[in-house]
């Protein structure tokens, strides 16, 4: 069978010139009007400057030119992605009022690809959090349950996709930060290869594991969005000089001969309705032709406390430019210390000045040793792990969430027990490979389950193609009924 | 400095490189330029910017660490973390422990080495400028910072704590800028702040004892600076220690006004500058071709060009002070292609060098643009007896004026004209005849006394010739006239 692609049939809609792009944004600007008042996926809408391109791509098509395989598709943007002119927050009062001066180099792909940016959505204040609770703007609902959270940090993208505002959108993964929203909202989340993706224009939280990357509703809209924003790109120095996989290509390939392990380590913490749901994506795949086995890999379990010294390192770091002087909210004092302090006490959040300090604890002279060069060591034990691992199979199986959403406000007073919703993502990102999160039936709760499937560095071709028999398998899962009024 | 002690000093010298952009982005490196002019994203240090490594600031880099004698290395950059309103993103990048250039040496025109720990790349920060009465942070009215300058490439060299005098830490500034210069690396202008200077001093009874607790002093503007202040350094920890207290480590300011160091910052005050590997860049690793490529592109260095003079002067290497320090200002002014130009048609290297590094020296500008022909032809005639070193002296000063020329005709167009033995023999005659007491002492057989008339006689004959007579050919009649 064929993976189905609802973004590729709407973008040959507007090539042909048998829908217009701006009768599309029109549509999906109504449903967000209409919807995302009970889900605020959105920190801002550009309704005018979305009309005002799919104008542009409508005019193209008019004057025989192809707009690019995402004409006129309508794509949501991570608040953290840089848009020229366009205010860019990451969700944090302390960047109230900055509108950058360039675009992302993700966002020039996507226009130069004929989509349409229609907003930029809600995210945890500078993409620390698993809830988009942390957010300076409130939070993102779960579109399957507005009582739950959507996941974080970019829950608002997440949200966006499952609500069907928009097809396609961007988020970032630093510690799953696109695949745990993608699993709690019931959407595709894929976090591709450190370095397949330029980071420029990203605003950076912790710079060795930051990857954007994109949600859809299905694996093979993901793979064309990941096809259009991948690359080398000379403005991002780790962006990697090689030609990165082409995956809608390969995504009909099947997995006869594929060998597949399943993460015992990820299992163990999962809930029984979540790790029913990933034995039974491993009988399908085994049921498809792939040979499927149990793995350990007891690196994995190392992940969650390397990433809480190395991410917080490099945020104490990353976030020191927001001191007032140059750009977003400035508390005015009587000298630039001061000033310093009272602009970034009163610009941030609480969970972001907490990883500020534990990252700045973890640098300082004296404990460097013991906390942030120990965690590099433990993830090079980690890639070690997964590299035996990856000795024997193409592709590793699991959860991608320990439990389905759970609800607002559940742990935002316990911070471990929220770190501990990304225990199952993190690992990849200390090893810079890709994952991605596919929606696979619910849980005991009804909502969705999303599993996981992670390869070695640059696999997103055999990651997908697993992802996409995956996904054909996948027992459905109900479609969020937004407050009272249904979409279309 | 007070006799029965010794001094130790390291120098940590900033260059600016002479790169057309700056380190991690396209903007221009250009020194006064309207404020804010010369920025993007990356050196503002927006959100979202990346840095990327520019090409030409490694080779100069490596271009350096060449000259200095270096191994050069696989490197890494790190981020230096302090929060200051002209550090754009708040932490500076710089290479750390991983430089590009590590264990060289600087040869000093007397025959001392110093030794060159490390020379790393990092850029440059923004620039503050504090309105109000202070100048300084403290006290400022308001505060405005130009960016310009943010992620200008600079190299940073560390010398081993190798110097023992003033002299020898001026003559290490002044060495290792002549060759920042002629790698091609700097314009070495400290008074432009391209290149800037750090001391590390401290002072011991013996070279025997352990280095003694060190003071880094800051604010240095000029080599001259650099002497005074390493004086006044060592005689305030001398007078410290004598007392029976202790030197505190500590960094100071050079006051140039007041002739004076005042403390900046002790070591207790230090910052934490939280060192990580930058994630947004990768490790640097240049191959033998390319820095064997940056190797071959590079001019002689000054210690090279400095042989090569003192080779023709006298091959075993066999000179006097002041022939060395005539070679040392050669080199220095950039003039001794003009002298090597002139030897190699025939001139003595003794002229050569004289005339350049005391006449043409005077005017150095002007010597490095004049036509090597003219010059080595001007010196020509004045070394076959054809000018006198007083005619060729004026005749060079046009020469310099004009850019060039035709040393024959100026010297035609003054009059000038080497005088005809017989007119010099009778303008010889008609002073010993108008001196007959200065004739008689010549005469006699009083060493010190025919010494001091021949050189009487001599100075009346240029007086009666009006400078065209040869000094030497003078002597030369006076010794046969006496016979």
């Amino acid at each position: 069978m064929t993976a189905p692609r609802p973004t590729i049939g709407l973008a040959n809609a507007v090539r042909s010139g048998g829908r217009s792009a701006l009768e599309v944004v029109e549509e999906h600007l109504a449903a967000i009007e209409a919807g995302d008042g009970a889900i605020h996926a959105f920190n801002l809408v550009t309704a005018d400057l979305a009309r005002h391109q799919a104008g542009a791509v409508d005019r193209m098509v008019a004057d025989g030119e192809d707009p690019g395989p995402l004409a006129g598709v309508p794509v949501a943007l991570k608040d953290n992605l840089c848009t020229r002119g366009v205010p860019t927050t990451c969700s944090s009062r302390i960047l109230a009022g900055w509108k950058p001066p360039y675009d992302a180099t993700v966002v020039e792909r996507l226009r130069a690809a004929g989509a349409v940016v229609v907003g930029k959505t809600n995210m945890d204040e500078f993409a620390m959090g698993s809830s988009t609770e942390t957010s300076a703007t409130g939070p993102t609902r779960n579109p399957h349950d507005t009582t739950r959270v959507p996941g974080g940090s970019s829950g608002g993208s997440a949200a966006a996709v499952a609500a069907g505002f928009v097809p396609l959108a961007l988020g970032s993964d630093t510690g799953g930060s696109i695949r745990q929203p993608a699993a709690l909202c019931g959407v595709v989340g894929l976090k591709p290869t450190y370095g397949t993706v330029s980071r420029y224009g990203l605003v950076a939280f912790a710079s060795s594991l930051d990857q954007i990357g994109p949600f859809a509703a299905t694996v093979a809209d993901a793979a064309l969005l990941f096809d259009v924003i991948g690359g080398h790109d000379p403005a991002d120095s780790t962006s990697l000089n090689r030609p990165t996989p082409r995956v809608v290509s390969v995504l009909d390939d099947g997995v006869a001969g594929i060998t597949v392990g399943v993460l015992t380590e990820f299992l163990d913490g999962a809930a029984p309705d979540v790790a029913a749901r990933v034995h039974q994506a491993a009988e399908a795949l085994a049921a498809a032709g792939a040979r499927v086995e149990e793995v350990s890999v007891p690196e994995v379990t190392l992940g969650l406390s390397a990433y809480y010294l190395i991410a917080p390192g490099e945020a104490s770091s990353n976030l020191a430019r927001y001191d007032g002087v140059r750009y977003g909210l400035r508390v005015d004092s009587e000298d630039t210390a001061t000033m310093n302090t009272a602009t970034r006490s009163s610009g941030f959040g609480a969970e972001v000045k907490r990883r500020i300090m534990l990252g700045t604890y973890v640098l300082s002279a004296g404990y460097m040793d013991a906390y942030y060069n120990q965690a590099l060591k433990v993830r090079t034990r980690i890639i070690e792990g997964f590299a035996t691992a990856y000795r024997r199979y193409d592709v590793l199986l699991g959860p991608t969430t320990p439990t389905t959403a759970f609800p607002l406000g559940e742990k935002t007073a316990d911070p471990l027990q929220m770190y501990l919703s990304d225990v199952c993502t993190i690992p990849t990102n200390l090893a810079g490979h890709p994952a991605i999160s596919v929606p696979f039936g619910t849980g005991y709760d009804g909502l969705p389950v999303g599993v996981q499937l992670l390869g070695p560095a640059l696999s997103e071709g055999t990651v997908m193609k697993v992802a996409a028999v995956v996904e054909a398998a996948a027992p459905t899962i109900g479609v969020p009924v937004l407050s009272g009024e249904a979409r279309s | 400095m007070k006799p029965g002690w010794e001094m130790v000093i390291g120098l940590e010298v900033h260059c600016e490189l002479r790169t057309a952009t700056k380190l991690f982005c396209g903007c221009p490196n250009l020194f006064g330029d309207e404020p804010n002019t010369n920025v993007c994203p990356v050196c503002l240090g927006l959100p979202g910017s990346l840095p990327v490594l520019n090409q030409k600031a490694v080779e100069l880099a490596m271009a350096i660490g060449t000259a200095l004698n270096c191994e050069i290395r696989p490197s890494t950059f790190h981020r230096k973390n302090y929060f200051y309103p002209d550090q754009a993103k708040d932490y500076q990048i710089s290479q750390y422990d991983e430089p590009i250039n590590v264990d060289g040496y600087l040869d000093l025109p007397d025959g001392s080495r110093v030794g060159i720990e490390r020379a790393h790349m990092e850029e440059d920060t923004g620039k503050t400028t504090h309105a109000g009465a202070s100048g300084r942070i403290h006290g400022a009215d308001y505060s405005l910072v130009d960016y310009n300058r943010s992620g200008v490439p600079l190299v940073e060299i560390v010398s081993a704590p190798d110097m023992r005098s003033s002299a020898q830490a001026r003559a290490y500034a002044t060495e290792l800028r002549a060759m920042l210069v002629a790698s091609g690396a700097s314009d070495g202008k400290m008074e432009e702040g391209s290149m800037r200077v750090d001391a590390n001093i401290s002072v011991r009874r013996s070279s025997d004892d352990p280095f003694g607790t060190r003071c880094e002093i800051k604010n240095l503007n000029s080599v001259r600076s650099l002497g005074r202040a390493i004086e006044y350094e060592a005689d305030r920890q001398i007078a410290i220690i004598e007392t029976g207290e202790s030197v505190v480590q500590q960094t100071r300011h050079w006051d140039e006004d007041a002739g004076r160091t005042q403390t900046l910052r002790s070591k207790e005050d230090a910052y934490d500058y939280r060192y990580f590997l930058e994630p947004d860049l990768v490790p640097l690793v240049p191959d033998g071709e390319w820095i064997r490529a940056v190797a071959d592109t590079m001019g002689m260095m000054p210690a090279a060009r400095r042989s090569r003079l003192v080779d023709l002067l006298d091959p075993a290497g066999e000179v006097s002070d002041s022939q060395a320090d005539q070679v040392a200002t050669v080199v220095d002014l950039g003039l001794d292609d003009l002298v090597i130009a002139a030897v190699a048609n025939g001139v003595g290297s003794g002229l050569a060098l004289a005339r350049t590094a005391n006449e043409a020296a005077t005017d150095a500008e002007a010597a490095r643009k004049v036509d090597p022909d003219s010059y080595v032809a001007l010196l020509t005639m004045e070394d076959s007896g054809a000018l006198t070193a007083t005619q060729s002296k004026t005749v060079l000063a046009d020469l310099l004026a004009a850019g060039g020329g035709d040393p024959a005709a100026l010297a035609a167009a003054k009059g000038y004209e080497a005088m005809s033995e017989d007119s010099l023999a009778s303008a010889v005659a008609e002073v010993v005849a108008a001196h007959p007491d200065a004739w008689g002492r010549y005469c006699s057989d009083d060493e010190g006394d025919r010494k001091k008339m021949a050189g009487m006689l001599t100075g009346l004959v240029m007086k009666a010739t009006r400078g065209q007579a040869d000094g030497k050919a003078v002597a030369a009649e006076l010794q046969r006239l006496r016979g």
